[in-house]
């Protein structure tokens, strides 16, 4: 008898650990999560924990010194540049390892190993999208540069090193929550984060989705409703700058007008997982001609997906080579936007199309043999191999043509017609040593450095502006930008006939550039950077309104200083509104409103077009003109059985501008033909379904009703790592671009003084640990458009009182 | 006077192991102390929970102030979806004491089987 009381007693005891020891009962593994000595309350990071230490690692050669300020920026001191690298691999480490890793693994298509099978079909776009093979064409050019390689070696080893010396107890919450340990650095995730932020930025395209409008509506009215240059451009170029050309794009096929023009068969293709549209941003320079201080301003805040833990990581790196200061990204070494002793450099995205699709004929289904030029060529096939957790590989083969991977074809989409498949040519799958602009620039001097440096740079196309001390401005959009006949790119190409690739790159001395204009200012907010007498054929997906209104505001900038600067960054202006809302008000019928729908049309039209947080009339108007798109559109895009996507806001705007009748606005579902009076009244009473909802909830005002929500990566599924309810205005289109969830990531104001003045801020914190003060302590000053001073440590400082902990790295 | 010597025991076992091994070591320090001391069931596992209990609330307790709370707040709005990290400390009080307390009861079990089987 007792000994069954005994192995009772020992059978509940392993029961109850293994149900707190594993995921197979509960969600997460309780005991070990829990307990003081292994789980995350070892991540509890003591509010006045000490960051001080000593450390020895025979990769270095010499001695490296790292001051602590209070905002636990790094400003690291270094006796040579590879050490510097091998602390900041380092300290990346230290303070965001999970965030490096996640976004690396997320770029490769390796989330099912974390999170299991519903991130498949996510990592098989990854795959066929061909972002590995773009990170090894990558590493090659890196490694082969002797000077790149010896940087990110160092990187690599600083980031290994730290993950070698850490136990279980202080892994990240992460890790602990995801059950899984982080893995050895390699130069191949240096590679992949570039690439990762290349699809960002430049993965976003409209090929699939023009092509079936094309084929749904003809011609003509793709043209009404995707037109390459809008009326109210205001581009980054100055008009009247006279344009070279030193290369001819190929003649269009004789074929285009039938396989290209006037197709009819559909792709059938959803293409998924696309990158946010809105990830653009703001820089400018003023030059000293329009300064108080005769000393050039330079500013940047890039506008990408805000985020827990930052996207940025703010530190300064001197060496014998260069002073930098700025932010850098964990993943990569150097600064990638600031400044050092002699210039400043920001960037912000182009927009430009550098993404094209072939079809593809395969001989059959095994996919060994593509057609091309008549005859059958052999295609690569590479075996991708997807782990998945608590489960069996998943296995892809992805065929890889002259073109590029086959992104789509009926292994992947079962419904597509036999033969048929997608080729992607992209310009991030060509080598290019990318990282020797960031090493070229954080050591420039001057004009000509800067020139020497971006021409490294092929993909994603960016707005670079530069200012130096020595008083120049300038600014280059720079890419390896595909040389194309007009109009080639748009739709979807036969993908066996030369003429249809891309004849090369438009010469980078013709990419659109200025410096010192007459106009004493240049600026970029996404905007397409040249007007029509640039003679290349340009693509791609641009704003249009912070454009006018950073250059409006700019050109009446005198004696300007930094606080002009800040206020700009967080300039609230609707310009958008400035146009499109005469267009309500004077079609809106009142005497059909109800007394609420009057009540919001009253607040439309008493509104000062600023978008500030506790402004109810903001809400109003973009729900209105939201809805006026919608009604005018659902007959002709939105409402088919495969809806269609809808143009961007700027062409109907401009298009009811100059012509109240629009061929559009009439509800072709309908007998009768609708006019704009009732669309607008219509869309009025559309709106204000949505606006009595949100009133009721108290939700009416601006900062309330966009509810500004900073994710933790994870986004949904770690709600208590985010910070949501920010309550500050801002929106699309307007200089402070804030959005519930995507916005100024960085806003930086360099002031080039002989002694720099900068003032920096972004919506998070040093660190990535979510029981850390210092994971989100910087939100409240940037929500509220306050800025810190960025301390430019000097050498002698290290007994300064702004060194709060110091970090000695020794051989 | 004997449980309460076995509980401070086992707390100081169970921290010790704690150190190097993994958490569900306490249920080893409760059924050893319980064999050894030779504990009467009910006993071995109050005196388990109770050890490992305060130990763990002390240790979570101790952690989560210097650290404001901050943890504390957002785990307990992950597991209890309720951001109190009193609750938080409080679980993981209770999850200890009964991983230990159960171990304790084993050991005391095991050293009646042995004293059966041996008389």
């Amino acid at each position: 008898m007792r000994i069954i009381k005994f192995l009772l007693s020992l059978l509940a005891t392993a029961g109850v650990i293994y149900i707190f020891h594993t995921r197979s009962v509960l969600p997460a593994p309780l005991g070990k999560l829990l307990s003081p000595q292994e789980g995350i309350w070892q991540n509890a990071e003591p509010v006045n924990a000490s960051y001080s230490d000593e450390f020895r690692f025979p990769q270095l050669s010499g001695k490296t010194d790292v001051y602590l300020d209070e905002r636990l920026v790094p400003h690291v001191f270094a006796e040579n540049e590879n050490d510097a690298y091998f602390v900041q691999g380092y300290l990346h480490a230290r303070l965001r390892l999970w965030q490096m890793e996640f976004q690396t693994f997320a770029a490769a298509g390796r989330l099912s190993e974390i999170l299991g099978a519903r991130a498949i079909s996510y990592d098989r776009h990854q795959r066929r999208m061909g972002m590995v093979y773009g990170a090894e064409q990558m590493q090659k050019a890196m490694e082969a540069d002797s000077l790149v390689k010896a940087g990110i070696d160092a990187y690599s080893a600083g980031v290994n090193a730290y993950i070698n010396s850490i136990q279980q107890a202080e892994l990240p919450v992460e890790y602990k929550l995801l059950g899984y340990q982080p893995e050895k650095w390699t130069n191949l995730k240096t590679a992949l984060f570039i690439k990762a932020m290349t699809n960002d930025l430049a993965g976003f395209d409209r090929d699939f989705e023009c092509t079936e409008i094309l084929e749904a509506l003809g011609e003509e009215k793709f043209r009404m409703l995707f037109p390459e240059v809008p009326d109210s451009l205001s581009p980054i170029i100055p008009k009247g700058t006279a344009f070279s050309m030193s290369a001819q794009p190929g003649a269009m096929p004789a074929s285009a007008d039938s396989l290209y023009f006037n197709r009819t068969d559909g792709s059938g293709i959803d293409n998924e997982f696309k990158p946010d549209p809105a990830n653009g941003s703001n820089n400018w320079a003023l030059s000293g001609t329009r300064t108080r201080s005769g000393s050039p301003i330079l500013c940047n805040d890039p506008h990408l997906r805000l985020s827990l833990p930052a996207i940025w990581f703010e530190m300064q790196l001197h060496t014998p080579a260069f002073n930098a200061y700025g932010v850098s990204f964990p993943g990569i070494p150097g600064i990638v936007i600031g400044f050092n002793d002699h210039i400043a450099y920001g960037f912000t995205n182009s927009g430009r199309d550098v993404r094209d699709y072939y079809e593809i004929t395969f001989r059959d289904e095994s996919r060994r043999e593509y057609r091309f030029e008549g005859s059958w060529r052999p295609a690569t096939l590479r075996v991708e191999t997807i782990r998945v957790k608590d489960s069996a590989d998943f296995l892809d083969t992805v065929a890889y043509t002259l073109h590029g991977p086959v992104i789509y074809d009926r292994a992947r989409n079962h419904e597509m017609q036999p033969g048929k498949a997608y080729a992607l040519r992209w310009v991030a799958h060509d080598e290019a040593n990318v990282m020797k602009m960031w090493y070229l620039l954080n050591r420039a001097k001057n004009y000509a450095d800067y020139l020497a440096a971006i021409k490294y740079f092929n993909v994603p196309g960016q707005n670079m502006i530069f200012a130096s001390k020595k008083g120049d401005i300038a600014l280059w959009q720079q890419a390896s930008f595909p040389l194309r006949w007009k109009d080639q790119g748009l739709f979807l190409m036969p993908g066996d006939d030369s003429s249809y690739l891309w004849k090369g790159f438009i010469p980078q001395a013709d990419n659109p550039h200025v410096l010192n204009p007459a106009e004493g200012y240049i600026g970029s907010a996404n905007q397409r950077p040249v007007d029509s007498t640039y003679p290349y054929f340009i693509p791609g997906s641009y704003d249009v309104y912070r454009g006018i209104i950073l250059n409006r505001r700019l050109a009446s900038m005198e004696n300007a200083g930094p606080a002009e600067m800040k206020a700009l960054q967080n300039d609230n202006y609707n310009v958008f509104a400035e146009y499109a809302r005469p267009i309500l008000l004077r079609y809106v019928v009142e005497q059909k409103l109800d007394a609420q729908e009057k009540e919001y049309l009253k607040l439309v039209r008493n509104w000062n077009l600023y978008n500030n947080a506790d402004e109810k009339a903001i809400t109003c108007f973009v729900n209105w003109w939201d809805s006026l798109q919608a009604v005018v559109f659902s007959d002709d895009l939105f409402s088919r059985p495969r809806p269609l996507i809808r143009p961007d806001r700027f062409v109907m705007l401009e298009a009811l501008l100059r012509d109240s009748a629009w061929l559009f606005i009439d509800d072709t579902r309908t007998p009768e033909k609708e006019n704009l009076y009732e669309m607008v009244t219509r869309a009025l009473k559309k709106a204000s379904v949505e606006l009595k909802a949100r009133e009721s909830e108290g939700r009416l005002a601006w900062g309330a009703y966009k509810n500004t929500t900073i994710y933790h990566l994870l986004r949904t599924g770690a709600i208590p790592f985010a910070r949501s309810g920010i309550n500050n205005g801002g929106g699309t289109h307007v200089l402070n671009a804030t959005t519930h969830d995507h916005g100024p990531s960085w806003r930086m104001v360099v002031h080039l003084t002989a002694e720099t003045e900068a003032y920096v801020v972004y919506p998070g914190g040093q660190s990535g640990n979510p029981g850390s003060r210092y994971y989100d302590n910087f939100i409240d000053t940037w929500a509220k458009g306050e800025y810190y001073r960025a301390w430019i440590m000097k050498p002698g400082e290290s007994s300064d009182n702004r060194v709060k902990w110091r970090m000695t790295f020794k051989p | 006077m004997k449980p309460i010597t076995a509980a401070l025991l086992i707390a100081l076992l169970s921290f010790s192991l704690g150190l190097y091994l993994p958490w569900w070591t306490v249920a080893v320090a409760g059924g050893l102390v319980a064999l050894v001391l030779k504990l009467r069931p009910v006993a071995a596992f109050l005196a388990g929970f109770i050890a490992v209990f305060v130990l763990w609330a002390g240790l979570a307790l101790v952690r989560s102030s210097s650290n404001d709370h901050i943890l504390a707040k957002r785990m307990s709005e992950f597991i209890l979806k309720n951001d109190n990290p009193w609750m938080l400390i409080l679980l993981t009080a209770l999850i200890g004491g009964l991983v230990t307390g159960l171990g304790a009861l084993t050991g005391s079990f095991l050293r009646n089987w042995q004293n059966a089987t041996r008389a």
